[in-house]
């Protein structure tokens, strides 16, 4: 079984690769960018193509399945077309897939799901970092606020982590988001 | 009152005008709609949405319904077109060098003598070994059938002296620029995008090939569009008064405002309003030149889903060889427009509603007006460029046969 990947997110397409190889099929192209595109995948000759369903490529791809004497006839697919929660669950995850006509529908199954864990995985994978950056950053805001306040009042850390506190409370707003506005501020007043 | 959600697929087009409008302008709010709209960047996108229920309706290249009812190219869905979003508006776009060998770079040139010369240039390309490449923006698009009907018109035979492909909008000036392809044709306002870059010069509109041709349509599930008949006849209100707002002269810098804007088309406003107001800038550094036919929103019962229209375009898909001609097809792919949905929805409104379903292509050589129900309607001339005329029953014959 040949499966191309084709993604644009160099990172998402390895964690694709990553769980379909686990799963035993080896046999896989990873694509991504508009150039050459085309007689790649020709060459590669797959017999599952899956796609980011946004890609912007899918239009000049389809072309090519239509109109290629080396492939044969993939045709866009989410597994089952009877099966509506399987079909929501690709399109939820951003996934559609072509196939060459003729594929035995249980493989294709198996491989479309595992695409869907995938993109899945992956979705979670970027928002799990996303807010250890924002968590990061937010942690490094309130270090520096800290500072500030040992020097500028010379609070002792204890207090000085109260007062912001106490400040977000009264203000509705996030420990973070006072630190910022206190740096800002004191950016603003040239240290003084 | 709580608003009914309709989730509508757009391409970034200024020919998705009427339902960004219907939403930015309150239309679709006065007829109790929260309409929303989600952008994707290629066909195959706005399609699946559609078909596996992630949109209600779409913005959509009419033949690409046509081809779906019939199942090319993925599982046969029936889909209705119960209002056009708009007639004309693209253009045929080549590298410099080339359109300086078969126009007067700059303005509209005679389609007839460009595509004498077209003929030559394609005939001398190919017998050096390197056939003219064009690109149109989908298989099943009116930009590919509108192309071949010139080049056929012209003895350029597109299967066999030509090699026509398919280039996304937003990729076709880039295409120009790498010499990828040696000409485009794409909607607004990727001509604009070319030509400002200096990579492309407009040698015709596809006005000048068909002077009413249909483009994008309203295209809706037909078992959704069936079930859900009151609020889909909202939504058609809704995508007509945008219309009729589209072409009041006083918007212009609202529209240019509107569509530009990042979730939108994330465009040049000036370049869009120059589209809006029918002004071609045929080349980098030339005057926009006015042509009146370019692009109709409105005018005209545009709007209005004549039969014959598809007709003609299923006439297209078995020229181009990509449906084998049969009668049932031919009814089928009829049927996908839907004038009767048309005319339950818009009566309300008083507007014009044409008698007729169907009317003979290319056959209006002066303003005429024409039977209708309710109203007054003069439709302006719509011929093709080579002077023929589509006649749909005789087509049924022809098949019959």
């Amino acid at each position: 079984m040949r499966i191309a990947v084709i993604d644009e997110s160099p990172a998402r397409a390895a964690v694709i690769r990553e769980g379909l190889e686990a799963s035993g099929l080896c046999d896989i192209l990873l694509l991504s960018g508009r150039a050459g595109l085309v007689s790649r995948i020709e060459e590669f000759a797959p017999d599952v193509i899956l796609i980011d369903l946004a890609n912007p490529q899918r239009d000049e791809l389809e072309e090519l399945f239509a109109v290629s004497r080396a492939l044969a006839r993939p045709v866009a697919m989410f597994v089952d077309q009877s099966d509506d929660a399987a079909m929501d669950a690709a399109i939820e995850a951003g996934v559609s897939a072509y196939v060459v006509d003729g594929m035995k529908a249980e493989r294709i199954r198996h491989i479309v799901d595992l695409a869907i864990k995938r993109f899945n995985a992956f979705a979670r994978l970027r928002a799990e970092l996303d807010e250890a950056r924002s968590a990061l950053a937010d942690r490094n805001s309130v270090d520096a606020a800290k500072a500030l306040l040992l020097k500028r009042r010379g609070l002792d850390e204890p207090a000085a982590y109260a007062l912001l506190r106490k400040t977000a409370m009264d203000s509705g707003r996030k420990i973070a988001e006072v630190a910022d506005a206190l740096l800002t501020a004191d950016t603003m007043m040239g240290g003084l | 009152m709580s608003l009914d959600i309709v989730r509508f697929g757009f391409l970034p087009l200024v020919d998705a005008a009427l339902p960004i409008l219907a939403r930015e302008m309150g239309f679709a709010e006065e007829e109790g709609i929260d309409l929303n709209l989600l952008r994707d960047f290629s066909w195959a996108t706005v399609q699946d949405r559609l078909l596996y229920g992630h949109s209600d309706a779409a913005h959509m290249l009419a033949p690409l319904a046509i081809a779906t009812t019939l199942g090319l190219g993925r599982p046969a869905v029936p889909l209705s077109v119960p209002f056009v979003l708009g007639l004309n508006g693209n253009a045929i776009t080549f590298r410099p060098e080339m359109a300086a060998k078969i126009t007067t770079v700059g303005g509209p040139g005679d389609i007839t003598a460009i595509g004498a010369k077209l003929k030559a240039l394609a005939a001398e390309a190919k017998a050096n070994g390197k056939p003219l490449r064009l690109s149109v923006v989908h298989r099943y698009s009116s930009h590919n059938y509108m192309l071949r009907y010139w080049l056929i018109g012209n003895g350029i035979d597109p299967n066999a002296d030509v090699e026509i492909v398919t280039v996304a909008p937003p990729f076709a000036a880039d295409a120009l620029a790498a010499g990828e392809v040696d000409g485009i044709c794409v909607g607004a306002p990727w001509n604009s995008v070319a030509v400002e870059r200096g990579v492309g010069v407009v040698v015709a509109t596809t006005s000048q090939i068909w002077r009413r041709g249909v483009e994008k349509a309203l295209v809706m599930k037909t078992e959704l569009m069936e079930q859900e008949s009151e609020l889909s006849n909202r939504l058609i209100r809704a995508l007509y008064r945008a219309g009729i707002a589209f072409i009041d002269p006083a918007n212009i810098e609202q529209i240019g405002r509107i569509l530009s804007k990042l979730e939108y088309l994330d465009g040049s406003a000036a370049a869009i309003k120059r589209v809006v107001q029918d002004r071609v800038l045929f080349a980098q550094g030339a005057e926009p030149q006015h042509i009146p036919d370019f692009m109709f929103q409105h005018r005209e019962a545009a709007n209005f889903p004549w039969v014959s229209q598809a007709a003609w375009l299923y006439a297209q898909m078995v020229q181009a060889g990509h449906v084998q001609p049969n009668a049932a097809d031919y009814a089928t792919a009829q049927a996908v427009f839907r004038p009767d949905v048309y005319r339950v929805a818009l009566g309300p409104l008083g507007v014009p509603l044409p008698g007729a379903s169907a009317k003979l292509e290319g056959s209006i050589a002066d303003p005429l007006g024409v039977g209708t129900t309710q109203g007054r309607l003069i439709l302006g001339a719509d011929g093709f460029f080579d002077g023929q005329n589509f006649d749909p029953e005789l087509y049924k014959m022809l098949l019959t046969d």
